[in-house]
């Protein structure tokens, strides 16, 4: 039986195993994209000869997310890769356009891992489930009813444009944007409603608050329309709430999962609920396939002590995209690992003080 | 560590959200102020009715009796707050250092909400012009005149946005209660105090607890607040006031552009008013919306800014424990800067002079570590269309106005407190009918001196009331 610092040790060896292995991949001259190759021109580092672990990464200059914006997507995509069928996802785009990635297959990927995670008592196999989250060109949509197929079941979705929530938002039509909340609701409840034998779903914190009253309004409950595990993310999802929605909205019956993720980094999951946590939220990366910390609000480069707050710093190692090391819009406190996540986590995010004021949050 | 928690229907619920109370000066953590989510205040609305239910069990005049018990017990009791006990020095001391307000003005507005809550039944009376308030707990009744009338509630619960930094708004809500409708307050992030106490000593004076909730917490909250009465006020800026014109729902209570009208038969005399005019600004360390901050006249208004200017001038901050503190501190970062560089945009104009810089012998904005105060000003302007001529900040601040007497009505503006020194009677027969003006005084009544029997921006009664048709037997032939 390996000792948890024999099981850290290990996963750093993988660590930078994998990180060799991705810098070789996106920075040699047969296998990188266009974009990094170029960029490697501007760096005072060659990559392939200086990067040999994980804590090499930090040679290259901060991912900047604004490079991500317009096209040609094609440069993004590494040279093997090119005749595979590419998809686009988008991220914000309110205003102006929007950041998109190229994926292949990393989608695919990142939630069949995420699968392995899910209890099966709570996520039967071959269940239907109900996606309460946005649509269009995300990740999230597709990347959930591949985890619904994956498990052996249908996915059913809603139509949700988080965009048009979030310009009602902005030029401060409340009403419109509760109407909006109602409609994405009126949806949800017809598809459960029809005999669908939904009992998973996907959905964000708002959305299931909406959900779970509306339900209570008309006698029901989530656990009466038949639902018994939620897979719950894509916006801030504080401690209070999930206590609220464990205790109030959902009931002891209706298991839920916070993760946090984005289109970048894939998906991070929650360490697993124990009472003696008080509702505490942990994140951990899907090691080694992306990797967070929790940096200094002034220098990036340097850790904080564990339990101390820091902002959210990703990386990204797959074969579609290498991120090395980007600064999210997010800050938390850095968590020791744990024995299902024998690396760094991640727990009470939220956003980044100096960004929050002007951050809209919209339904989703 | 003094913790205050959510309260749900009169339960006290610890969040897993807390947030630190601060002293304004030192930074010192006062408080914890356990964070509701607003989920939770949407849940709760679901047994809003029950408020209503449990407060009809008592009669409006039991009530009443119970608000002059609570009142007493507001002004001198030793009441629970949250995990420890406040007595009322303990209170007004928490308050000021929370809010930066002077320690007797704490205690003025302790006074001014007591003296709300004690002759609550002569309100009730006054605003409902003497309607049997049974008549509002069955809905319907027969009135002494032999009038069948009928009052519906329009909610069960009235909610309260709060402010973090002006304690005397809470009489607005205070009538609730008697009149059986249940409370949901969200207190302002640095001034949970008087809510708290207030709840409290409702309680200690046998009004069942599960008529009232406290949310503290964030912006979602107090708009989940919003949201769910049917009734609500919420207090803020011109913003908000703007953003909720028109709703039924929602009375927005914010700048008050109050001011002093002088007419031409009692200009000569100004410096018989001068004490009224002063007192007007000042008062309340000019926070709040009944403070003048316009003094309107056809000539002298170079003599009379003079002569405030002298009086204001010199008022320079002081430790909010010292009797003689007339300011308050800007607790919020920036408030006080930015609205200092306003004026300073708005005097650039030659119509516009500060007459106040030569009795300060000093800057206006005072900068501390933690807080800032911006200290008394008073501007002349000659051009009542100037906009420094209708401007209103929360401190002693006021605008000495040059304007023909038959053009005021047409330059002031909304105006919630109007007082007009005048014996003209044709000229207040206009001022009775100026739509623009709340609340008006005729004579040299300070602005900010409240009869309380009298309704404040709109009639509660009304608010929280729908007078409407209801017959029992039909109506004489016709």
């Amino acid at each position: 039986m390996t000792s948890p610092d024999q099981n850290e040790k290990s996963q750093r060896d993988l660590l930078d195993q994998q990180t060799r292995e991705l810098v070789q991949w996106h920075f040699g001259d047969d296998t990188g994209c266009d974009f990094w190759l170029e960029k490697k021109k501007t760096f005072n580092f060659n990559p392939l000869k200086d990067v040999n672990c994980f804590d090499d990464l930090k040679k290259f200059p901060l991912f900047e997310d604004d490079w991500l914006r317009g096209g040609p997507m094609r440069r993004w995509v590494p040279k093997p890769l090119q005749e595979k069928p590419i998809y686009v996802f988008e991220t914000g785009g309110t205003t102006g356009v929007p950041k998109s990635r190229v994926v292949v297959e990393d989608h695919w990927i990142d939630y069949e891992l995420f699968s392995a995670t899910l209890p099966d008592a709570s996520f039967p196999r071959g269940a239907n489930w109900l996606m309460l989250g946005p649509s269009g060109p995300r990740r999230l949509r597709l990347a959930i009813e591949h985890l619904a197929q994956f498990r052996g079941g249908i996915c059913f979705c809603v139509d949700l444009d988080p965009r048009w929530v979030v310009k009602l938002l902005k030029k401060g039509d409340v009403d419109g944007a509760k109407a909006y909340s109602a409609h994405c609701i009126d949806q949800a409840l017809t598809i459960l409603g029809a005999n669908n034998d939904i009992q998973c779903m996907f959905t964000t914190p708002k959305l299931l608050e909406a959900l779970a009253l509306r339900l209570m309004d008309q006698g029901s409950s989530v656990e009466e329309a038949g639902i018994k595990g939620i897979f719950c993310g894509g916006t801030e999802f504080t401690q209070q709430w999930f206590r609220f929605a464990c205790e109030e909205l959902l009931g002891p019956n209706v298991y839920i999962t916070p993760t946090y993720g984005n289109t970048l980094m894939g998906l991070a999951c929650g360490k697993p609920f124990d009472p003696a946590d008080n509702y505490k939220i942990t994140y951990y990366a899907p090691q080694p396939r992306a990797v967070i910390e929790v940096v200094d609000f002034d220098d990036h480069t340097k850790l904080v002590d564990y339990d101390k707050t820091g902002r959210v710093k990703l990386y990204t190692m797959t074969k579609e995209l290498f991120v090395p090391g980007f600064l999210e819009r997010d800050e938390g406190e850095r968590e020791r690992p744990c024995a299902k996540y024998p690396w760094d986590g991640v727990s009470s995010v939220r956003p980044y003080h100096v960004f929050a004021k002007t951050t809209t949050v919209g339904v989703y | 560590m003094l913790e205050i928690p959510v309260i749900r229907w009169g339960k006290p619920y610890e969040s897993l959200e807390k947030a630190d109370v601060v002293h304004f000066e030192t930074g010192e953590v006062m408080a914890k102020m356990h964070q509701a989510n607003a989920g939770l205040v949407q849940m709760d609305s679901r047994k809003s009715n029950k408020a209503r239910e449990i407060l009809k069990q008592f009669s409006c005049a039991d009530l009443i009796r119970k608000c002059e018990q609570a009142a007493d017990l507001y002004l001198t009791a030793n009441l629970p707050m949250g995990t420890g006990t406040q007595t009322p020095e303990e209170f007004c001391s928490i308050q000021s250092a929370t809010t930066g307000l002077p320690l007797n003005m704490c205690r003025a507005n302790m006074s001014k909400n007591a003296f709300v809550l004690k002759h609550m039944g002569d309100m009730l009376d006054a605003l409902t012009r003497g309607l049997s308030l049974d008549i509002l707990t069955r809905g319907y009744g027969m009135e002494s005149r032999n009038v069948m009338v009928s009052f519906q509630a329009n909610s069960p619960t009235l909610g309260l946005v709060l402010p973090s930094n002006s304690p005397g708004v809470h009489t607005l809500w205070l009538p609730a209660i008697p009149l059986q409708i249940g409370l949901v307050l969200k207190p302002g992030s640095s001034e949970p105090w008087t809510p708290y106490r207030m709840y409290e000593a409702f309680a200690a004076a046998g009004v069942p607890r599960e008529a009232f909730c406290l949310y503290p917490g964030p912006h979602d909250v107090g708009n989940k607040v919003l949201e769910t009465c049917n009734r609500a006020m919420i207090f803020g800026g011109q913003a908000t006031v703007d953003k909720y014109h028109g709703n039924p729902r929602v009375q927005a209570h914010g700048p008050g552009f109050s001011k002093i009208l002088i007419g031409d038969d009692c200009v000569d005399r100004w410096e018989d008013y001068l004490e009224v005019l002063v007192k007007s600004v000042l008062m309340n360390g000019g926070r709040s919306c009944i403070n003048a901050s316009g003094i309107w006249a056809s000539r002298h208004t170079e003599a009379i800014a003079e002569a405030i200017a002298r009086q204001l001038g010199p008022i320079a901050p002081l430790p909010t424990t010292d009797p003689n503190a007339a300011i308050a501190a800007f607790t919020t970062a920036g408030v006080a800067e930015a609205m200092n560089g306003q004026i300073d945009d708005g005097i650039k104009l030659p119509v516009v002079t500060e007459v106040t810089a030569k009795y300060r012998g000093g800057d206006r904005l005072v900068k501390h570590e933690r807080c800032d105060y911006l200290r008394p000003t008073v501007l002349h302007v000659s051009d009542c269309d100037n906009g420094m001529a209708n401007t209103e900040y929360m401190f002693p601040f006021v605008s000495v106005v040059e304007c023909p007497q038959d053009k005021m009505l047409s330059k002031i503006g909304s105006t919630l407190v109007c007082t007009a020194i005048t014996g003209n009677d044709k000229w207040v027969a206009e001022l009775v009918d100026a739509r623009q003006i709340d609340r008006l005084n005729v004579g040299p009544i300070p602005t900010c001196a409240l009869n309380w029997l009298q309704p404040h921006e709109g009639n509660i009664i009304d608010f929280l009331f729908r007078n409407r048709a209801f017959q029992n037997s039909p109506p004489p032939a016709h």
